[in-house]
């Protein structure tokens, strides 16, 4: 188990480490990096400024290590959009609002997909199965932002039930969920119908049953407890996808979080703010998917073997 | 004495329509349907099909809602956006766009991944390890950041858009063949070859590689709607195809902001959208199922 944990570790620390190799040379290949960092309103002092920020009249490997230094520190230089804000202060300044809607949209996604799913596993050829199948198939289908838009169009402009855009109390924060979180809700469908239908063929619910258990007790109680194991352990991933997901969403509903702010950054050309958002996205999402695996490997030793 | 069953009772004619219905369904003929008239004429025969100029507008007419609503004209049967231009125009380029966008990055992606993929498999050793390394911290980057950084060095153009799908495509296919190529080069015909004197790049191209085209068939099919989302996603954000390209995402996009007046500018093209994924993944699911039904979990 620990090497399994360590190499998994050493893995996700290179994949980070390539992510910010990447952002480090795609700067630097494509020409004049200053070209890149700075807008194309930045007057010669900015450009002295950040020169000698980044160390720019230096060796690229010197370049390099500079780079790398700053980014364990994080310390991702200013932002030139937003005057008087490190790179890294916006996105921490920002992150909370994101993690707010990735949360809500993860209740929501499980509130719908659960019980779809259990009834689809216990009702197999119902029409709840066809309802299951339509809503995962939609559910990769779907472009997110139109789903988006179109949502916003009946509830927020037609039926004016929710506001269309913005932060603020719940009821902004329902349509932007329910856009986030539907991308899951197939996934998550899936996982709980296959789990359940595994379950349902078990000993022991036949033994329950044979006791004379009610029906409802043996399905949402005892087969859901058993089969809710290989989903619980989905939801890290489930979680990654979202931090990811929210930079589609957050654009439609211009919800003021870390995605709204990178998708900003990249149209004012402020590399900066890219650079740091990135990192510190993809170092999440890295991290996720390594407690993923750890979390299986602990709950499925046959993982750890192979 | 011949057996009597429902079919050689003379007064039993099974019902055409029943039979006819069975055949059909047998294939996916409304997902493929549906591909052919909203992705495949519309991208083919673009310039024929397209009543206007899908670049071009008159300001006199912008704005224009649907045939079917008050204002609305025949003229424009999807109405018009903001700059005046036909909407039914700008979606049939839109498919042109979407298909040549897929279809150029899954080829790339896939000739690179398979090549890598095959080279991986038969030869094994520090090379295998090494590149399986690389795919596996390759699937594991989140997808739209790496595109938005891309972007934000390079700038919106079809060849960074090719760029970026390439490196979020290849992997899969890397790793599909990679594990094709691992079980065939034990089978015998394989050793054979190798006794019969055949080279090693010959062994690769002339019999592993096409026993794994079914699979890459499948994959590569079942992979061309979500590049197309994928795409679509990239343009909405301004990351993706530079405008004025009548791309769907695009297009979208422009509708975002007028969603209160204009419903029609980003509601038609995110249907095109919305069809054309269905029914490829359709498509993709049955293709899979008939010819290569161990892909159950790609």
């Amino acid at each position: 188990m620990q090497r399994f944990i360590a190499k998994r570790a050493l893995q996700s620390l290179l994949a980070i480490w390539v992510m910010s190799l990447i952002v480090f040379t795609l700067v630097r290949v494509t020409g004049n990096p200053l070209d890149v960092m700075l807008p194309l309103e930045a007057g010669p002092e900015d450009y002295a400024r950040v020169s000698k920020h980044w160390g720019l009249d230096q060796p690229v490997y010197v370049q390099y290590a500079i780079f790398l230094g700053k980014a364990v520190q994080g310390d991702f230089g200013n932002s030139w959009k937003w005057h008087g804000h490190s790179a890294m202060g916006l996105v921490w300044q920002r992150l909370p609002a994101t993690l707010q809607l990735a949360g809500f949209a993860l209740l929501v996604s499980v509130v719908i997909a659960l019980p779809v799913g259990v009834l689809s596993a216990v009702m197999k050829g119902t029409v709840w199965d066809t309802v299951a199948k339509v809503i995962a198939l939609l559910g990769q289908s779907l472009p997110a932002f139109w789903l988006g838009i179109v949502l916003m169009w009946i509830f927020a402009v037609n039926l004016g039930w929710f506001p269309t855009s913005g932060r603020g109390g719940i009821q902004y924060m329902i349509l932007p969920a329910i856009t986030l979180g539907w991308f899951q809700v197939a996934a998550i469908m899936r996982l709980v119908r296959s789990s359940m239908l595994e379950v349902l063929d078990s000993e022991f619910v036949k033994l329950s049953r044979i006791k004379g258990l009610a029906e409802w007790k043996v399905v949402w109680k005892h087969c859901l407890r058993n089969a809710a194991i290989a989903p619980l352990t989905f939801f890290a991933i489930i979680a990654g996808v979202l931090m990811t997901g929210s930079v589609v969403t957050e654009s439609v509903f211009s919800w003021p979080g870390t995605g709204l702010l990178v998708v900003d950054a990249v149209r004012a050309r402020d590399f900066q703010v890219v650079q740091a958002v990135v990192i510190v996205f993809a170092g999440i999402f890295i991290l996720t998917n390594l407690l993923v695996d750890i979390l299986y490997a602990y709950l499925d030793p046959r993982i750890r073997y192979q | 004495m011949a057996t009597v069953t429902a079919r050689t009772l003379p007064w039993y004619a099974p019902p055409r329509v029943a039979h006819a219905w069975r055949r059909v369904k047998r294939y996916p003929v409304v997902s493929l349907s549906i591909l052919t008239f909203v992705l495949v004429i519309p991208a083919v025969f673009a310039q024929y099909v397209a009543p206007y100029d899908p670049l071009k507008g008159s300001l006199a007419k912008r704005l224009r809602p649907p045939a079917w609503q008050q204002g609305g004209s025949i003229e424009h049967p999807l109405g018009t956006d903001k700059l005046g231009r036909d909407i039914l125009s700008r979606m049939i380029h839109g498919a042109r766009v979407s298909l040549m966008v897929s279809m150029v990055a899954i080829f790339v992606g896939g000739t690179l991944g398979t090549a890598l993929g095959l080279t991986s498999g038969y030869f094994g050793g520090r090379v295998d390890s090494l590149l399986m390394r690389l795919v596996d911290i390759s699937l594991s980057l989140p997808t739209i950041l790496l595109a938005l950084v891309l972007v934000a060095a390079v700038g919106p153009s079809f060849s960074t858009v090719i760029i970026v799908l390439v490196v979020l495509l290849w992997a899969r296919y890397a790793r599909l063949v990679r594990g094709e190529t691992l079980a065939i080069k034990e089978r015998d015909f394989i050793a054979r070859a190798r006794v019969a004197g055949a080279s090693h790049v010959r062994i690769m191209t002339r019999y592993i590689f096409p026993n794994v085209v079914n699979s890459l068939l499948v994959l590569a099919t079942l992979q061309v709607g979500y590049v197309i989302l994928l795409e679509s996603a990239l343009s909405f954000l301004g990351a993706g195809l530079p405008r004025p390209t009548p791309a769907w995402g695009l297009m979208i996009a422009d509708g975002r902001e007028l969603i209160v007046t204009a419903w029609w500018v980003s509601m038609f093209p995110g249907l095109a959208i919305m069809l054309t994924v269905l029914s490829l993944n359709l498509l993709g699911d049955w293709l899979r199922d008939h010819l290569d039904p161990k892909l159950r979990h790609v």
